[in-house]
């Protein structure tokens, strides 16, 4: 089966919200995992890396929760769908850049994914809207328990799981959830909030992880720590410290409305009136635009915009989503016309609401 | 580019060549085992004297150093002493406490990894290293919890 005929739609995608969603985007989480025996990835010979990946590829596909799933080598996959799969977190950028030797599959609805032969054999995730931490690492937890029947993974007494990166070493967990901030950053609180976060021994990164830039208010928060800690322990202090976040967030959006609600429906009305009439538009000014929209329907700023489509908006004007939607290869600036084009048809239209003196 | 530098959080506006020089779009190029090594790691893999090479994947302290990976997990035997410290620079402990597969969970885990901190406990205790030995304890504490959840199942 094609990719294409395969992934979920952009509108589809985006229409499942899940708790919190004001703030939460989304939340996920990875296991890392190798066969025992083996040497890593990066260090395996091209031929003992295609006998992995052969082996564990129909391993993992034939699990129950794969089943009307999705696999492929990474070496058959288009350069395009791969980043399609980039920009909806289902691959990392280092797996799409792999060709024979490495897979992915994915489960039916794309809530699972395993990328085989990344960094290490098996990197699986779970990924769901909204925040459902907790839901999303018992699904993961109980896909790597019906894997672990199948192969034999590398563990030790003392360091747990073996991992190629000793970052990821005992647990290989890493636990994140993707929020939406744009109080905290027009309140400037948020350098603040991240200082906080890091202090207490987690990772505060930009849309698409390490050394990416926090585009469309976007932030991501992920626990650092691999081992010495359960995975338990690890979800519940990541869990706790989004709650508080999501708590500051509110509180700024609360106090942007009382005191500075000129400035705030100011700042969402030029995002709406600048995507809705440009004719050019790049794809970080169309992030941090949306941001601002998405703040203003969340804020019952706008009659008849439903969140979800500005969610979809987020997702399609990103470059490889834009081009499978116009059908063709596009270069930078045809990019940022169809993204303009694109914005102006679904935004135009929408009605606001007035702010009442 | 915004960068996280000791928890602070920075600004720079890149132009395309700066962003290469700075390796920023090239996502191996992102220098991890600088990242580690800065933990202070660097100083005992140097110090540890002879250069370590894995037998079993010919992994050297070197392609360590380069990588900041491992080649295999006979590596995590060889590398043991260098990666220690930074082991507990990284992590919360060095003693992994958490999921253990089914197949091995019956026979060995939570008692050896029992013995294993209480004998760390002992040596802290010895050192007067009360921090530590405070850590080793909870670690113990956490593991008796985890061992309890199991016989639930």
């Amino acid at each position: 089966m094609e990719l294409l005929d395969f992934l979920t739609s952009s509108a589809e995608l985006s229409s499942g919200s899940g708790p919190e969603d004001h703030v939460v985007l989304s939340s996920r989480v990875r296991l890392a995992r190798n066969v025992k025996g083996v040497p890593f990835p990066g260090r395996a010979k091209k031929k003992v890396q295609q006998e992995t990946c052969d082996t564990i590829k129909p391993l993992v596909s034939a699990a129950s929760a794969m089943r009307g799933g999705f696999t492929a080598g990474m070496g058959d996959l288009k350069a395009l769908h791969k980043q399609l799969l980039v920009e909806r977190h289902l691959i990392s950028r280092e797996h799409a850049a792999k060709t024979g030797g490495s897979a992915l599959i994915l489960n039916k609805d794309e809530t699972l994914s395993v990328m085989v032969n990344e960094e290490d054999h098996i990197r699986m995730q779970a990924l769901m809207p909204g925040m459902q931490i907790k839901q999303v690492w018992q699904k993961i937890d109980r896909f790597d328990t019906s894997l672990e029947k199948k192969i034999d993974y590398g563990y030790d007494a003392s360091y747990g799981y073996l991992t190629a990166c000793p970052t990821n070493l005992g647990t290989g967990i890493r636990v994140s959830a993707m929020l939406h901030l744009p109080g905290l950053v027009l309140t400037d609180q948020v350098n603040q909030i991240v200082q906080a976060v890091t202090k207490l021994g987690h990772a505060v990164r930009g849309l698409y992880g390490e050394g990416t830039e926090a585009l469309g208010h976007i932030f991501q928060v992920s626990n650092q720590m691999t081992l010495g800690e359960s995975e338990a322990d690890i979800i519940e202090r990541i869990h706790k410290v989004v709650l508080q976040i999501i708590e500051h967030e509110t509180n700024a959006r609360a106090n942007l409305q009382q005191s500075k609600s000129k400035e705030l429906y100011n700042h969402v009305g030029r995002a709406y009136g600048v995507l809705s009439n440009a004719h050019i538009v790049s794809s970080k000014e169309s992030m941090n635009q949306l941001s601002l929209i998405r703040l203003g329907v969340k804020l019952g700023m706008f009659e008849d915009l439903e969140v979800s489509v500005v969610d979809e908006l987020f997702l399609v004007a990103q470059p490889a989503h834009l081009q499978q939607f116009a059908g063709e290869k596009l270069s930078g600036d045809e990019r940022d016309v169809h993204r303009a084009n694109l914005l102006r048809d679904r935004l135009s239209g929408v009605k606001g609401v007035q702010l009442s003196e | 580019m915004t960068e996280i530098v000791n928890g602070q959080m920075k600004k720079i506006d890149l132009c395309e060549e700066c962003a290469k020089e700075k390796g920023v779009t090239d996502p191996q190029g992102f220098a991890l085992a600088d990242l580690l090594l800065g933990l202070g790691a660097s100083s005992e893999m140097d110090s540890a004297g002879t250069e370590l090479e894995c037998p079993t994947c010919g992994f050297t302290q070197a392609d360590f150093k380069k990588t900041g990976r491992l080649g295999c997990s006979v590596c995590y035997t060889v590398f043991a002493e260098p990666l220690e410290g930074m082991l507990k620079q990284m992590h919360k402990g060095v003693q992994h406490i958490g999921k253990v597969p089914k197949a091995l969970r019956a026979k060995l885990d939570i008692t050896k990894q029992r013995d294993h901190l209480n004998e760390q406990l002992q040596k802290a205790i010895e050192t007067e290293n009360y921090e530590e030995a405070a850590r080793l304890r909870d670690q113990l504490k956490e593991l008796e919890v985890v061992s309890a959840s199991g016989k639930e199942e």
